[in-house]
């Protein structure tokens, strides 16, 4: 079915009609360069909020303790109460549902918490269990994570951040061993931590040292408190489900009103993330109609121009008709003519779109920036390619079915 | 070679009809050289066309190489046109982007011949014609007689058997009138039937039959 010698022909009749074809083209071009753009801005924003999300575990909760607003049994309302130890045998009996279960410590504000030798710095103290970092994860550069047998004896290590090791001991320094001063009592450096996710939970990760949580809690005289507990529900298992029944369970151990919805605080990852989730894809969705509805009207555009065209060519047409070109020669060349051109058109905006997305990604990788990799995939190329053709063959549709009803005595008809 | 047996045709209009042949009778020979005269809207051009199987005609018979040349499908007629008849105009209707060599090859791309190949039997036809020189230039580059000529090569590369020329000197000075006709004399001299309308005596002189028609009505034939 192939014949070079009628795409020969095609082509001449593109290439000597510069203007008109240019004009016919830019439509498609434009349409299919901003549906590129368009898609790549969206996986852009797309793969930045993944990034920020990545290594956080999408399916948590975490709960903390407020002031009560409702008197029950006897206590007035604004009673300050906390979480304790013992709630948290109670929380993973009582909740079979949830998956990792993790009290967590925060503390020592103030100037320069954390020397070593000469150098110090302010940083974010946190007290931890090893299940944190299922949680939110960590990439260790060097050393451990705290594990149990830290918490069981109560040991004097931490797991500083990425940040404070630069500070303490300069860059490319493996500090593990060493021993560093926070809020007054030594510890000894474990492990450096660099976090994978963006999200974290007090205070930024490479900035951050985490004590063992128990060591932390007695070192630094804090009772039994616990100030947050982050859990995670095991697969299937919606997080709302096990965020109610901790909060039965602590408003029962604390003597809070069963009604009380502010004596414990909280946030749901998991109801964010699916915020996030359909809000990417409301973007997907928004792209792909906007994108979508441009290339339809460039390929309006190009139907409309080769309709002018065919009017414009009634007499060429005419003349190739009385030399003997059939009815369906015609049609073949009109209809041939718009695949190429918006083919061409669309390719050009395809490479184009993808030159500038892939300029704009190496731009941006050098930046923290919230857009990252804008880039469309090989399948939306080829599905934009294959709409590209069936706008093609549409848009010559209607011109070819005009210029077959142009008979050649009227095309070639005197003045 | 052609024949046609009382042959009518109507324009119709909305509010109108134009009766433009009423009944022509007419019988060319092969090989015949003729020319068809009239006033303006005496039927000469409708004739042609119904000849040139560009347009139909309502009742009667056309014998065209002893082919009824009636109801055709649009792909037949092509075909037909493609291969018995050539045609030249009054405005040489060249495509302009196309150079010279391309205009004369084009009934043979609808012949489905080789563009390597149609455009080598173009170039000999524009030799013929004393245009070789011309091959690569584009039809506003050249004189009127000039495309009158490259106009002639293509109505003939497909070897038809019948030229059909509507006013060919029409736009042509006296001096390239002479010598497009003396070229369309040669062409028929090689047995191509040759019809031209015109309405200029001089030229219609150098036929061996005038076609008066009058009215939609064939008046009389002159033998030279």
């Amino acid at each position: 079915m192939f014949d070079l010698d009628r795409w020969q022909e095609i082509w001449y009749t593109i290439k000597h009609n510069k203007s008109r074809s240019v004009m016919t083209a830019f439509g498609v071009f434009w349409g299919m360069f901003m549906l590129v753009c368009m898609v790549g801005a969206g996986s852009a924003l797309k793969n930045g909020m993944e990034s920020t999300i990545d290594g956080f575990a999408t399916n948590s909760c975490f709960v903390y303790d407020q002031q009560t607003t409702e008197p029950y049994k006897g206590f007035k309302k604004g009673r300050n109460w906390s979480i304790q130890n013992e709630d948290i045998p109670l929380l993973q009996q009582g909740v079979p549902e949830i998956q990792y279960l993790a009290p967590v410590l925060f503390g020592g504000q103030g100037a320069n918490n954390v020397v070593r030798k000469d150098k110090s710095g302010t940083f974010n103290i946190k007290g931890n269990y090893p299940s944190y970092n299922k949680i939110e994860e960590n990439k260790l550069i060097y050393g451990r994570y705290i594990n149990d047998i830290d918490i069981a004896e109560k040991r004097k290590t931490c797991v500083i951040g990425e940040r404070v090791s630069e500070v303490l001991f300069g860059k490319n320094v493996n500090p593990v061993g060493q021993n560093v001063k926070v809020m007054g009592i030594y510890f000894q450096v474990i492990g450096v931590a660099r976090s994978i996710s963006q999200v974290n939970l007090g205070g930024r990760g490479e900035e951050s040292v985490v004590l063992p949580f128990t060591t932390m809690q007695q070192a630094f005289n804090m009772g039994n408190k616990v100030h947050f507990i982050a859990a995670t529900a095991i697969p299937g298992v919606r997080v709302k489900v096990i965020e109610e029944k901790i909060n039965q369970i602590l408003k029962k151990q604390h003597n809070i009103a069963p009604t009380d919805k502010a004596a414990i605080g909280g946030f749901n990852i998991e109801e964010q993330f699916t915020m996030f989730l359909y809000l990417g894809i409301g973007i997907a969705v928004l792209i792909w109609i906007v994108g979508a509805g441009t290339l339809f009207a460039g390929g309006i555009g190009v139907s409309n121009i080769m309709l002018v065209t065919v009017r414009e060519r009634t007499k060429e047409i005419g003349i190739r008709r009385a030399l003997g070109a059939t009815p369906r020669t015609i049609i073949r060349q009109i209809i041939s003519e718009s695949i190429v051109l918006t083919l061409i058109a669309g390719i050009a905006g395809l490479m184009l779109g993808v030159g500038l997305l892939s300029l704009v990604g190496m731009v941006l990788s050098q930046s923290d920036s919230f857009f990252q990799e804008p880039q469309i995939s090989f399948a939306v190329a080829i599905v934009s390619l294959v709409i590209l053709l069936v706008i093609g063959i549409l848009a010559g549709l209607v011109p070819a079915n005009r210029a077959m009803t142009i008979k050649p005595i009227e095309a070639i008809r005197e003045e | 070679m052609i024949t046609l047996r009382d042959v009518n045709k109507t324009y119709y209009t909305e509010a109108t009809s134009l009766h433009v042949l009423k009944g022509i009778d007419l019988h060319i020979e092969q090989g015949d050289y003729v020319s068809i005269m009239g006033a303006s809207g005496s039927g000469k051009s409708t004739l042609l066309n119904i000849l040139g199987i560009l347009d139909n005609y309502d009742t009667g018979d056309y014998y065209l190489n002893n082919k009824l040349i009636k109801d055709l499908s649009e792909t037949q007629a092509a075909a037909y046109r493609n291969e018995m008849i050539g045609f030249v105009f009054q405005s040489f209707n060249l495509i302009n982007f196309k150079n010279a060599m391309e205009n004369v090859a084009l009934p043979l791309y609808y012949k489905n011949i080789s563009r390597k190949k149609r455009n080598a039997i173009a170039l000999e036809y524009l030799d013929r014609m004393g245009l070789k020189d011309w091959a690569y230039h584009l039809p506003n580059e050249m004189s009127g007689g000039q495309k009158q000529r490259v106009a002639i090569a293509r109505a003939i590369i497909s070897q038809p058997k019948i030229l059909l020329a509507d006013e060919p000197t029409g736009a042509l000075d006296s001096q390239t009138t002479e010598e497009v006709m003396q070229l369309l004399g040669e062409l028929n001299q090689t047995g191509i039937t040759t019809i031209i309308v015109t309405h200029e005596k001089a030229v219609a002189d150098e036929t061996r039959k005038v076609i008066h028609i009058k009215d939609g009505l064939i008046q009389n034939i002159q033998h030279n």
